[in-house]
């Protein structure tokens, strides 16, 4: 009550024409303060709850990975880079980075082209399209274990479907459980059923985006649909596409649902045929119980997906800027002078 | 030429010269604008059969017996459905109403609290100025690229010494936020609401709860249902995490699902019909908001 007297009286005299002083009222101020306020309170749940729960558990890793950790007394000793070192002379690692690849590879390269092309159907003028998109969509919604569980036995060794249909067809069964090929083959397969409509759907959304008239201006000029599909739609979807093969990559380093599920002990086969980076820090981690490795394996997950993430980068700015320089605007260029000297042809032809 | 000049449409075509002429093209016609022919709901038909089919033949091997896996051509459902059904939900190791229970509730609490905080988080972001809002944006977007695993090993230890390993709340609290729902609410707002209305209800003497409140929460409306759809399925579907925290007697679906595939089930008639069971919720919500959802990931597109 006296501070805010004083401060009155101070304001008061250091006014130096007499005028009363500009008092702000009780709802101006609250008013002023909501102002300034209010944005940081909105902010701050998720801001809260991500200090709590991601940046204090990933700091918490990093000096995890430093250490012995001990389960019983569920504290560690510090060791230096001696997990990390562990870690990188694993034959195991390799495999698994190996095959983490392979996967990666094999799902997203198939699944990004076929996605292009099913979208590619999907953005012309057909009939039902609601129906069309939905139906794509359908294996979204199914869990991943599920999805691991159904393909499992499909592509079980003995009594699966994809066997007895190559029986059938006259071709000998496929080692799917063996082979480290075969084993992630099969694995992308669950990738790809799970994710190509929805990718398709992200790049449709694209396609959509293009202005028609380019279409149109490449129609008169006499370009067939292929054509078009390749000099227009496939350029214009440059900046969907890298941003599906980022979430791709890093979704796809992460892989674990579905080579969790490919066989019943769920450690990535006899052989270590099918076992990921992400398997591999579960069974360090959690099967083997040592924390301190496993903390040490999150932090060289984050690492190669760092790296990737970097070189998709610069793979972009690479695209982006080519895109800049030499097609867009001289393409622009080049087709506005086309339908220019058509019309000055039609014109004179009068 | 004003803005608000009417342009007659008769005035336009003249002026294209063959525009009649062109728009009848027949390779025009033939590219984009007419049904497209057999092949394109042929290679649609293809589409969705792949879609369709892992789950129809799970649901035939998971109503027949221990034999049906071994014929290649077994198309046609068999009578057993609820007998292999009841045997996995009578099954004391699986422990499926509990986890249907538990994954409906955890979803249902993540998807509610992801859209309330991220609709919040958004509205300030999108609409409000402030010191640092950008930068805190752009950091927001960063951790989008964060690994899920890179928090894992401290997250399991913080919940051990709370006593909370095998507890449901082990899944709920560190789902309640999300970057990517704070991105795609700050995205939408920004272009949905014209700052002229938020500046209208400030001079009216509206508060900043209750400008964001009749505004923003009007407005975000169709987003937030999206991304409540979305949290939701992702949340269902989660496995990884769930998998290392829970124990077996309190799983969610997905947590359940692994241990059909055990030693104690070699039969997989009774192991699909649990897939069966287990993805019939989710199909439902998709029979009903499908279409939402659809939009969604279009929409999303375009912005992201």
């Amino acid at each position: 009550m006296t501070l805010t007297d004083t401060r009155r009286g101070e304001r008061s005299s250091a006014t130096p024409d007499g005028r009363p002083p500009r008092v702000l009222s009780f709802s101006q101020r609250l008013s002023r303060w909501d102002l300034k306020i209010s944005p940081y309170l909105y902010i701050s749940p998720f801001f809260i709850m991500f200090a709590v729960v991601g940046l204090f558990p990933i700091a918490y890793t990093a000096v995890i990975s430093f250490m012995d950790w001990d389960l019983v007394r569920n504290s560690g000793e510090f060791i230096g880079f001696d997990q990390y070192v562990w870690i990188l002379t694993q034959p195991h690692f390799w495999t698994a980075l190996r095959n983490t690849f392979s996967i990666f590879l094999l799902s997203s390269i198939p699944q990004l082209i076929l996605a292009i092309f099913i979208a590619a159907v999907l953005d012309r003028n057909i009939r039902a399209k609601t129906f069309w998109r939905m139906s794509v969509l359908i294996p979204f919604v199914v869990a991943p274990v599920a999805v691991g569980l159904i393909f499992n036995a499909m592509f079980a060794d003995q009594s699966g479907l994809i066997n007895s249909w190559l029986s059938v067809v006259g071709l000998g069964p496929v080692p799917w459980h063996v082979e480290p090929f075969w084993s992630h083959v099969a694995i992308a397969t669950m990738v790809n059923y799970r994710w190509m409509g929805y990718n398709a759907l992200i790049l449709l959304a694209a396609m959509q985006a293009v202005n028609r008239d380019f279409y149109e201006a490449a129609t008169v000029d006499g370009a067939g649909p292929i054509r078009q599909f390749f000099s227009i739609t496939l350029p214009s979807l440059k900046p969907t596409l890298i941003f599906v093969i980022i979430t791709s990559t890093i979704g796809g380093l992460q892989i674990f649902d579905e080579p969790r599920m490919f066989d019943q002990f769920g450690r990535g086969g006899a052989g270590q045929q099918w076992l990921t980076i992400t398997l591999y820090l579960y069974d360090i981690g959690w099967g083997q119980w040592n924390f301190g490795r496993a903390a040490a394996m999150a932090w060289i997950l984050f690492i190669i997906i760092l790296g990737i993430g970097l070189i998709n980068l610069l793979i972009t700015r690479n695209l982006v800027r080519d895109e800049g320089l030499r097609s867009e605007t001289s393409k622009q260029q080049r087709r506005e002078q086309a339908k220019a000297a058509k019309k000055n042809v039609k014109e004179a032809g009068r | 030429m004003s803005i608000g000049t009417p342009t007659p449409l008769a005035v336009v075509q003249e002026s294209i010269p063959n525009a009649d002429k062109r728009r009848r093209g027949a390779k025009a016609i033939r590219i984009r604008g007419a049904r497209p022919g057999f092949w394109a709901y042929a290679t649609l038909a293809v589409v969705f059969i792949s879609a369709v089919f892992p789950l129809y033949w799970s649901f035939v091997i998971g109503s027949g017996d221990a034999t049906t896996l071994r014929q290649p051509f077994a198309w046609i459902p068999g009578g057993n459905f609820l007998d292999n059904a009841s045997s996995v939900v009578g099954n004391p190791a699986v422990n499926f109403w509990p986890a249907l229970w538990n994954s409906i509730y955890s979803s249902f609490l993540i998807a509610a609290s992801v859209v309330i905080t991220s609709t919040l988080a958004g509205w300030a972001f999108a609409k409000l100025k402030f010191l640092g809002g950008p930068a805190l944006l752009v950091f927001v977007v960063a951790t989008m690229a964060v690994p899920q695993q890179l928090g894992v090993v401290p997250l399991y230890i913080l919940f051990s010494e709370l006593g909370w390993t095998g507890q449901i709340g082990a899944i709920i609290i560190p789902a309640l936020t999300s970057a990517f729902g704070v991105f795609w609410m700050t995205q939408y707002l920004r272009q949905s609401v014209p700052d002229e209305l938020i500046e209208a209800a400030r001079v009216d003497g509206a508060s900043m709860i209750r400008t964001f409140w009749t505004v923003g929460v009007t407005a975000a409306r169709p987003a937030a249902a999206m991304l409540f759809l979305f949290t939701f399925v992702g949340s269902w579907n989660n496995f990884f995490w769930p998998f290392i925290v829970l124990d077996r007697q309190n799983p969610t679906l997905p947590v359940a699902l692994s241990l059909l595939q055990s030693n104690y089930f070699v039969d997989y008639s009774i192991v699909l019909a649990g897939v069966v069971l287990a993805t019939i919720p989710l199909l439902l919500l998709f029979i009903f908001a499908g279409k939402q959802l659809v939009s969604g990931i279009m929409q999303g597109a375009v912005k992201g």
